[in-house]
This record gives structure tokens, sequence and C-alpha cells, in this order.
């Protein structure tokens, strides 16, 4: 005779509780950036529609950023700690390899032992924590999932590489998910393109610095280390072209998937809230979408910069802050990057 | 299939869709960064505008060899066959 399993017991649908926010308390401008590389205030608003962009104290850890975003997040979804299920972290910037920012911060937050993992998904983060838990929602694995997107992006620039760094922050942004008599979450459409690895990428792993150190023990000649053409701690590189092609044209395609597979359409949604990498790509990608007038445009850059996982969820916080009225209303939000991979869903807004 | 001719005309309304400059001021001999002021984002917005347009693939690598309009009138005459 067989015994006969439980299974868990789903969820109708899941929702967004609430969300929370932690930005880094420097702001860095434009003038600022000037002193690293050669370019001028006005090249860097044309191009990227960035004034300034907030980073974060050398002494403060994504984890730091994670819990105050994550503790805003609970409070605002009206539970506490110990009722959060699962924690999913999606950085890029954890300087551990393990363990994970998202075991620390289930236990920082009262919530041991919940479920926890990070997923590295890049600036497509905070949508792939979005869709995995929705599933561990309405799956009946969790209950209530704190989904956290969290960079320390300015541990990993170059200040004098003119690529990406200009546009990098620091930031964390949350949400709670948990069970909905009505469906809160659309299906999500995820996805990679591998075939462009090297798009968005570190400059190296981080072999290389293991090597030299090795050499430097080993000869006590320090220049392996220290030759100005060995750039040995990896940091960002973006090939600008490339992405931006990519980043709308194919994303506005992912962008009206989403909300086919949603049922929905441009005139249903109150905002639209894409991953904040560059304000000409939001502008040309909220134009191929032919958004309606009403929509309000995530737009969080001009202040806040490019902070990869952080990034929707902190323009999402900043429009509810600025336009409480949006709240009940749908908003399509798209992240894309490093991978390259993106993933984009139609929420609720808390 | 457009002719040399068809092709600048149609390139000289998209760069003045993107960029508004008149497109008297598209000539063959103009370089797109030094003489027309427009950058890579720009340019790209351009390249794939181009390609709807006229039908044809421009790919990433080939745009850096896109210099001047004249080479982008070519490209395209070219891939049109």
């Amino acid at each position: 005779m067989t015994a006969t399993l439980n299974q868990p017991i789903p969820a109708a649908a899941s929702r967004l509780m609430g969300m929370g926010a932690a930005r880094g308390d420097q702001i860095v401008d434009n003038e600022q950036i000037c002193e690293w590389i050669d370019s001028s205030d006005e090249w860097i608003r044309q191009r990227t529609g960035i004034r300034t962009r907030h980073r974060a104290a050398e002494d403060v850890s994504v984890v730091d950023l994670a819990h105050q975003a994550g503790a805003e997040a609970i409070s605002a979804a009206g539970l506490d700690g110990s009722q959060i299920d699962a924690v999913l972290v999606s950085t890029v910037t954890h300087p551990y390899a393990t363990p994970s920012a998202a075991a620390d911060l289930a236990h920082r937050i009262g919530a041991t032992p919940a479920a926890a993992f990070d997923i590295s998904a890049a600036c497509a983060g905070y949508c792939y924590a979005i869709a995995q838990a929705d599933a561990l929602v309405r799956s009946g694995l969790a209950r209530h999932v704190l989904v956290v997107g969290v960079e320390k992006l300015s541990d990993f620039i170059d200040h004098h590489e003119r690529s990406i760094s200009f546009l990098l922050a620091d930031g964390a942004g949350a949400a709670v998910v948990g069970p909905s008599e009505t469906p809160g979450i659309s299906p999500s459409v995820i996805g990679s393109d591998g075939d462009k690895w090297g798009a968005v990428s570190m400059d190296g792993s981080l072999l290389p610095l293991r090597d030299a150190v090795a050499e430097v023990r080993r000869t006590g000649d320090p220049s392996p280390l220290t030759a100005p053409e060995r750039t040995l701690w990896p940091t960002l590189r973006q090939d600008g072209q490339t992405v931006f092609r990519w980043a709308v044209w194919e994303m506005a395609k992912v962008a009206k998937r989403t909300l086919d597979e949603a049922g929905v359409t441009a005139e249903d949604l109150v905002a639209f809230v894409p991953h904040q990498a560059n304000m000409r790509i939001i502008d040309e990608m909220a134009k191929q979408l032919r958004l309606p007038e009403h929509v309000h445009v995530g737009r969080d850059i001009a202040e806040a910069g490019n902070s990869s996982a952080a990034s929707i969820p902190l323009a999402t916080h900043r429009l509810l802050q600025e336009h409480p009225e949006l709240s009940g209303g749908l908003s399509l939000q798209i992240g894309f990057g490093a991978g390259l991979v993106y993933g984009a869903q139609v929420v609720r807004l808390p | 299939m457009a002719d040399k001719n068809e092709i600048l005309t149609g390139l000289a309304e998209i760069v003045n869709e993107e960029t508004g400059l008149e497109t008297e001021e598209v000539q063959l001999e103009k370089s797109f960064t030094e003489d027309l002021d427009i950058d890579s984002i720009s340019m790209m917005t351009i390249v794939v505008n181009a390609e709807e347009k006229f039908d044809v693939k421009i790919p990433d690598e080939e745009v850096k060899n896109l210099s001047t309009v004249g080479d982008a009138v070519d490209f395209i005459a070219d891939a049109q066959g």
C-alpha cells in the first residue's frame, strides 16, 4: 500500500502588501563625477538624464541597506518579521560568494527560520524575485515572502571608467508578497540571452587577484599587485550601444508580451516602472509602448542613478510617495540587464 | 528597393525626427558625430528606425563603421541588394 502524500494547499492569488526603500545617504553630483572622468554636467544629463546618484558610506553593507528597506516593507504590510517565511534577496554586489545576504537579512528582521536565498539576475533581479515570491505564495510553500532588490555598486566600479560607472548607485527596495483573494501579480515573463553574456559584465573574474596575491607572497615582489596595468579588482563594464538597442527594442516587445499575458492593455495601467538604466532608454521604451498620458512613468534615475536590482522598487516607492492615489492601480514593471536577462510582470500597487 | 537618393531622403527624415536637424543638413559627406553632433544613443535609434524603414539588418558591429551619412546610405543600398 502506497501512503498518500500531503502537498501544500495553494493560495488563490498573491499580491504586493507593502514596500520599503533605503537610499545611500551620500549624494554624488555630476561635478564630482567630472573629477574622475573627462566630461561635463551637461553631457551626462543629456546622455543619461542623471543629475545625482545616491551612494552609501563605506561602512554600510548590502545587508544594512536591505535591512532598512525590508523593515519598512514588513511594517507597511502590517506584519512583523516573525510572519515572514521566505526572504529573497536579489543582488550582484553582496561581497561573499557564500553565505547569502538573505540568510543574514532573515535573521536580522526576526524571520529565522524562514527560507532564505539570493538571486543573481542583475538589473532584472527584482522582477525575477517577484516571480519567485508569487510562485512560492500561490503554491502554498510560503505565506509571506520578503523580496529585496539591493546593490552597493560603488564597491564594484572604477571611477575613471566611462562606459557605466558614472551611472551607478547604491540602494535597496523591498516588497512583501502575500496571499490575496484577487490576482495582484500577473504571469511573469522572465528570460535570458546568454549570447550577449559580455554586453554588461565585470571586466574579469576574481581568480587572477588570488593568483597575484599568491605570487607576491611567494616572490616578495609586489609588482603583480601594484602594476598600474593590472586591475585585479573586477569592476563593471558595458557595451552601451548594444545594450541600448537590446534594452529598448527587444524589451519593448517583452513589455508588450507581459501586458498580453496579464490580459490588460496600456490603458489599464496607472504606472510604468522600467529598470532605471538610463533616462534615454526609459523615454524611448515609453514611446515604443505608446503609453497613454495618464500613465505615470518611473523616473527615479534623475536623482537616484542606476541601482540595478534596487531601481524598480525604489522608483515604485517614490511614485507611491509622490502619488499615493496610484495605490490599488496596475503597474507594468520590467527589469533587464547583465546576463543578459530580463523579467517583467504587471502588479497591483500596494 | 530604393535608389541612393531615396535612401538619403528617408534617412534624413529619420535623423530629423530623432534630432530635430533640418533634412537638408543631412548630406552624404557629413559625419554623424562631427558634423551632425549625433551621439551614440541617437545613432542607435536612427539605425533601428532605418532597419525598419528600409527592411535591412544593420548589426551592432557594423554601426561603428558608419561614420558618414554616405557610409550609411551605401550600407543600406548594399544590404537591400
